[in-house]
């Protein structure tokens, strides 16, 4: 130690250098939850394709891109609403919200693309709702929506009751069925990978992306670094809000169905993609190509069950099973990693013991 | 290395721990753990933030389970694996932070798991409400039991963890630093009960930092650094020079390297902030190039003031100025552009992401000046990361490493990096040197005084009081939320600053 | 310092405590006086409401399913957690129950009863084992079992389903009979959350509940059996729900693959109009037990109030965020009185 010695200036001090990285890329590349959630992926498109009949014909890629569309769409701010440690469980009433004033709205005799934003307004206003109560009142996002999952959809059902309305313009619908030309793949799968590039460049490319992370594994710190812990929580939940009321414009013109009770249950699957793409529950982990892996893995294991001539409920147990199966394992393997630094600490101390004495 | 041996008695030891070791993944907080209890006496525990006292505490309680050595209950060997065990074998540990719920009431706290039952297991509750009143009269105080736990004061839940460990009538009664948040009177109370349980031929362990504490009320006193036991000597054969000495294991004078540092136009100006209940009417400047100490007990308030300075926390009246610029309330984002950089108190939950990387931790304040066209990517991360993480002399193999997974004094120089990558005006460190090891302390303050000296206005909270007279060029203290006095170097003397950290409200006023 | 404000000065902590439990009674009171008002409002509206012999039983009746199954889930939520499979649980036991009947002819009442029990009970222990010992936030868990438990469920009954028809005569008698113009389903809810309510209240495993939902760390230094008792806490909310499941077939005597759906919603939302703080430690069981009441028979007053059923879920929906809303603002203002108090007494 020179601590006595004035010290030299800091630059002249011999530097450290650092490696940037502790592992070789092809490890942080591959040996990480996301690559597993699209290993098996294509492990299951793989063994689809070889053993379920009519698994590769152009439609079920058609079919399958369009009913998880939804589900992709909300999946990408839910991804960061989870990051952030929090959890918006109203997503699909919101979706039934929406499609319900797009009916109304339509059948008044409104033009649709008018009718079309005030549906998704009407979801933005919803999210308000749940980032107002959630960060300006200080509840927590669990109770506050459990509470607007049942406001919603009693909202959409009071307003249509059992009735349901069917009569949309043809341009419209068949602008949400219509594949892009030449492609077997909906239509709809262009705006949802303009909105994943945009969540995608937010999340990992963004000082606002590090903030969720740094809310999502301390909120405190990131307080204590100028991060406007409440404000970016509110924004998540305002763009869960109007990327679910979009969502429930296109399920409107898709199934050319608004009812109150479109989507309901919804936003269990949306939640159980996210976690099953390597999203942490505790927040702060996890990654959006693993999430579009994890939504488009239950889509296909559906599909792919489905043409095989399995029931939907089979499906609901797998969804189930993986679900838990990737939360137990994250804390499994927190738990031998844990173990393992510890094992390297007390051989340390074995050491020092040792040649201490 | 020779040390003291416990002078030998008759009686077994109430609790003996021998060459007790634990670490935490690559950190070992404790080397060798020694501490000999005897029934009937009062054992003082002294050593520095970061010596182990607390690591040795919890291996006691059963909260951390030993990697090596040997722990002897009454002579017989035990091993804890759970709070449970170790309460059952008559060992309560009063912990420095209470720990109670606060939804319940104060005497459910007291009597959680053991509540007085009748016949058919049903709890009695006038019998553990009347309990819970002679125990509070017993130490002299008047709190509620019906009441919730919920919005008392530190100093009250600290009776109540007292109040606790008497009702379980534990034959080893285990006390880390209960004094700190506590006032005179309460102190006075709490030596009182202490002496008649020592009396009634119980084994007590006190740990304090306050030298006059441990005079004044023990019988036996054991060092540690550095997570080493040093020696154990009995009150009367020691003094406080030799106990500093042991502590700290060099000369005072070597730890502190002040430079002198030109001393520049006022930078931070602090006035009559106040927040009703935490600190009144508090008025301060720093100056650049000048390090201003800011010392008082624990809970005087020192830490809040700065939380509301950087605009962490809120403050209902008062201004705070940087570089003549007034900032607005509540905002650290301003504070931080305005050249402001708080480096916090506690480390690992308001410092640092422990699970995030040292690079992103190191980058986190300046995630958007980094950020080019809106873009921010983690070669520029790394980059920047780099550049202070070899300033620092970082200790880690990559940028990518956890930094949970580094040494307490490692990781304190990440969080001092990732303030200084803001390029400070003024810089507020709130216990910049608590628990980390004596050469990486040198260090800090080897880097502090170079800040001073390149013009930085530097407002060090401490409660280390050598550190605060070696490196402070003006001294202030706080006591019970008031700025109650300022001294320039040349006046600040331990008794000057300690009086006016500890005199009685009254006196003051 | 209230700790060393002179000798005796108990008027200061004492009215702040008056105050505190006067507002955590008041919590209890406040529901049961909204549901009374919903009560007289209905009747005043249309006599039937009450005063008819079916008015009268449905009253008491249509609530006691979810009772059972709120006095479960608010056991869980106080030990911060939360069991969003109730209501998958009470779909499979309901439609064992009718396959006891079936397969087994002559099977005695008290069996199946049992059966459905300690089925319920084995799917509580799987969700507490997965929670308690995975460390994994019950909310994922339980989500995940929703799901498996609802999805075995259908795969065994298929578009199969159970008719009255099934049911021997006896059972189906639990479902609607009465014993004193007091409906037996009603009895036995009001048994089980008497003695639930006691054991919350008066045993030391009870008010661990309490600890461990208050403060999970502090639980865990003060040496209490954190993981057995959330252990417990699912084992209890899965039986209960069990037992639900039993006597929902009984009572509707149809059990289709889709029964209980949804029902987790309605209980979570009874605990907490009944002022169980979804973060635990607070709460009682008789208010969870008002709430399923209040909520229930707010659904059935609506029609005759002029409102649309179909508006149910929104009312369900704005009780909640009320209830908590207000929650809140009681919390905040209570805390600041005790600060106060605690500066005053300075």
């Amino acid at each position: 130690m020179t601590a006595t010695a004035p010290a030299p200036a800091p630059d002249t001090r011999t530097t450290r250098t650092y490696q940037a990285y502790a592992t070789p890329l092809w490890r942080r590349v591959l040996a990480n939850r996301e690559a597993a959630i699209i290993g098996l992926l294509l492990v299951v498109i793989a063994v689809s394709i070889a053993v379920v009949p009519n698994f590769d014909s152009p439609l079920t890629v058609t079919y399958l891109l369009r009913d998880i569309a939804p589900i992709l769409l909300i999946a990408l701010p839910m991804t960061l609403i989870i990051i952030t440690e929090e959890i918006d469980l109203s997503v699909a009433s919101i979706v039934g919200l929406s499609s319900v004033m797009t009916g109304i709205l339509t059948q008044a005799g409104l033009p649709f693309p008018v009718a079309a934003i005030a549906a998704i307004l009407v979801g933005t206003l919803a999210g308000v709702i749940n980032g107002f109560l959630v960060t300006v009142v200080g509840l927590p996002s669990l109770a506050v929506t459990i509470g607007t999952l049942a406001l919603f959809r009693g909202i959409a059902v009071g307003l249509l009751g059992t009735t349901a309305i069917t009569d949309f313009p043809e341009f419209w619908s068949d602008l949400a069925r219509d594949n892009i030309p030449g492609t077997p793949i909906p239509g709809i799968m262009i705006p949802f990978i303009v909105l994943a590039i945009a969540f995608a460049i937010l999340l990992h490319f963004t000082p606002f992306g590090r903030s969720l992370y740094a809310i999502g594994l301390n909120k405190e710190a990131a307080a204590f670094s100028g991060v406007a812990v409440g404000r970016t929580k509110f924004a998540l939940f305002v763009m869960s809000g109007a990327i679910s009321g979009f969502a429930g414009v296109y399920f409107t013109l898709l199934y050319n169905n608004a009812r109150g009770d479109n989507a309901t249950g919804m936003e269990l699957q949306v939640i159980a993609a996210v976690l099953l793409g390597g999203v942490s529950i505790f927040g702060g982990r996890g990654a959006l190509h693993g999430v579009i892996a994890g939504v488009l893995l239950i889509g296909t294991l559906g599909s792919a069950l489905r043409l095989a001539g399995v029931t939907s409920d089979i499906i609901n147990v797998i969804t189930g099973v993986l679900l838990v199966l990737s939360v137990v394992s994250a804390s499994l393997l927190a738990w031998l990693r844990r173990r393992r630094i510890s094992a390297i600490g007390k051989k340390k101390e074995r050491e020092l013991a040792a040649s201490s004495s | 290395m020779t040390v003291a041996q416990p002078p030998t008695t008759p009686a077994p030891p109430a609790l003996e721990l021998s060459k007790v070791v634990k670490s935490f993944g690559a950190v070992v907080a404790l080397r060798s753990g020694t501490i000999t209890l005897e029934q009937g006496s009062i054992h003082a525990l002294i050593g520095e933030n970061g010596a182990g006292k607390s690591t040795l505490v919890k291996i006691i309680a059963g909260l951390y389970r030993r990697d090596a050595g040997t722990i002897k209950l009454r002579g017989d060997d035990v091993d804890f694996h759970s709070t449970a065990q170790s309460k059952a074998a008559g060992i309560a540990v009063i912990y420095q932070e209470p720990t109670l719920f606060p939804d319940l009431s104060v005497t459910e706290n007291i009597f959680m798991g053991r509540q007085p039952t009748n016949r058919f297991g049903r709890i009695d509750r006038k019998a553990m409400r009347a309990e819970a009143e002679e125990i509070f009269g017993r130490l002299g105080v008047s709190i509620d039991p019906d009441r919730i736990t919920d919005g008392l004061s530190i100093a009250d839940q600290q009776i109540i963890e007292i109040a606790k460990a008497i009702s379980l009538d534990a034959r080893v009664l285990i006390m880390d630093e209960p004094t700190a948040a506590l006032s005179g009177v309460e102190v006075e109370r709490l030596f009182a009960v202490a002496r008649s349980l020592r009396d009634e031929g119980r084994a007590l362990m006190f740990i304090s930092h306050r030298f006059d504490e441990v005079f004044a009320l023990c019988d036996t006193v054991t060092v540690m650094r550095d997570g080493s036991y040093i020696a154990t000597e009995p009150i009367a054969d020691t003094s406080v020079d030799e106990l500093v000495r042991q502590m700290v294991g060099r000369d005072v004078a070597e730890l502190f390297p002040k430079l002198p540092a030109e001393i520049g136009e006022d930078v931070l100006v602090v006035e009559g902030l106040t927040r009703p209940g935490i600190f009144h009417d508090i008025s301060f400047t720093v100056r650049a190039g000048e390090i201003v100490g800011l010392a008082g007990l624990v809970g005087a308030g020192r830490s809040e003031v700065a939380r509301a300075v950087f605009g962490v926390d809120p403050y209902e009246s008062g201004t705070v100025t940087v570089g003549g610029v007034q900032l607005p309330k509540g905002n650290p984002r301003v504070a931080m552009a305005r050249g402001l950089a708080l480096v916090p108190e506690d480390r690992r939950k308001q410092g640092l992401v422990l699970d995030e990387s040292v690079a992103r931790n190191v980058t986190l304040a300046i995630r958007d000046t980094l950020a080019k066209g809106g873009l921010l990517t983690s070669r520029a991360e790394n980059a920047a990361a780099a550049v202070w993480a070899s300033r620092l002399e970082v200790k880690t193999a990559a940028l990518d490493a956890e930094t949970g997974t580094l040494s307490g004094g490692n990781q304190q120089k990440v969080v001092l990096g990732k303030w200084l990558a803001t390029e400070p005006k003024v810089l507020i460190v709130d216990e910049p040197t608590r628990g980390i090891d004596v050469g990486t302390k040198a260090e800090v303050h080897r880097l502090l005084s170079e800040l001073a000296q390149r013009g930085i206005a530097i407002l060090m909270i401490s409660s280390e009081l050598p550190e605060v007279l070696g490196m402070a060029d003006r001294v202030l203290v706080m006591r019970e939320g008031w700025l109650t006095g300022e001294f320039p170097r040349a006046e600040a003397t331990p008794e000057s600053v300690m009086f006016a950290a500890t005199a009685e409200k009254e006196d003051a006023k | 310092m209230t700790a060393t404000a002179a000798p005796p000065a108990p008027s200061t902590p004492s009215a702040a405590t008056r105050i505190v439990s006067h507002l955590l009674k008041a919590r209890e009171t406040g529901i049961l006086i909204a549901l009374l008002a919903v009560i007289v409002v209905a009747t005043l509206v249309n006599p039937n409401f009450l005063f008819s012999t079916d008015g009268f039983r449905d009253l008491l009746l249509t609530p006691s399913l979810l009772m059972l199954v709120a006095v479960g889930q608010a056991v869980v939520i106080i030990t911060r957690n939360v069991d969003l499979s109730v209501g998958s649980v009470l779909g499979l036991t309901a439609y064992l129950t009718g396959r006891l009947f079936i397969d087994v002819p002559g099977i005695p009442i008290l069996a199946v009863f049992l059966a459905g029990i300690a089925l319920g009970g084995v799917l509580g222990l799987i969700n507490g084992a997965l929670v308690a010992f995975a460390k994994v936030p019950a909310l994922v868990i339980t989500l995940g079992t929703l799901y498996i438990y609802r999805g075995i469920n259908v795969a065994w009954t298929g578009s199969d389903r159970i008719n009255a028809s099934d049911l021997p005569a006896a059972f189906r008698g639990l479902g609607t009979g009465q014993i004193l113009f007091i409906p037996i389903l009603t009895i036995i809810a009001v048994v089980v959350l008497v003695v639930a309510a006691w054991v919350l209240r008066n045993l030391r495993s009870g008010r661990e509940f309490y600890a461990i939902g208050s403060d999970p760390d502090a639980a865990h230094l003060y040496g209490l059996r954190v993981t057995r008792r959330i252990l417990t806490a699912f084992v209890l909310s899965g039986a209960l729900a069990g037992l639900a499941g039993v006597l929902y077939a009984a009572r509707y005597g149809t059990v289709s693959s889709g029964a209980g759906t949804g029902l987790e919603l309605q209980a979570i939302g009874a605990a907490v109009i009944g002022g169980v703080a979804i973060s635990g430690g607070v709460g009682t069981l008789w208010g969870a037990a008002i709430g399923a009441y209040l909520l229930l028979t707010i659904n059935r007053a609506l029609p005759i109030l002029g409102i649309q059923d179909f508006w149910q879920r929104a009312v369900v929906g704005a009780l909640i965020i009320g209830a908590i809303v207000l929650d809140r603002v009681l919390a905040v203002r209570q805390h600041r009185k005790l600060i106060e108090a605690r500066e005053a007494a300075r």
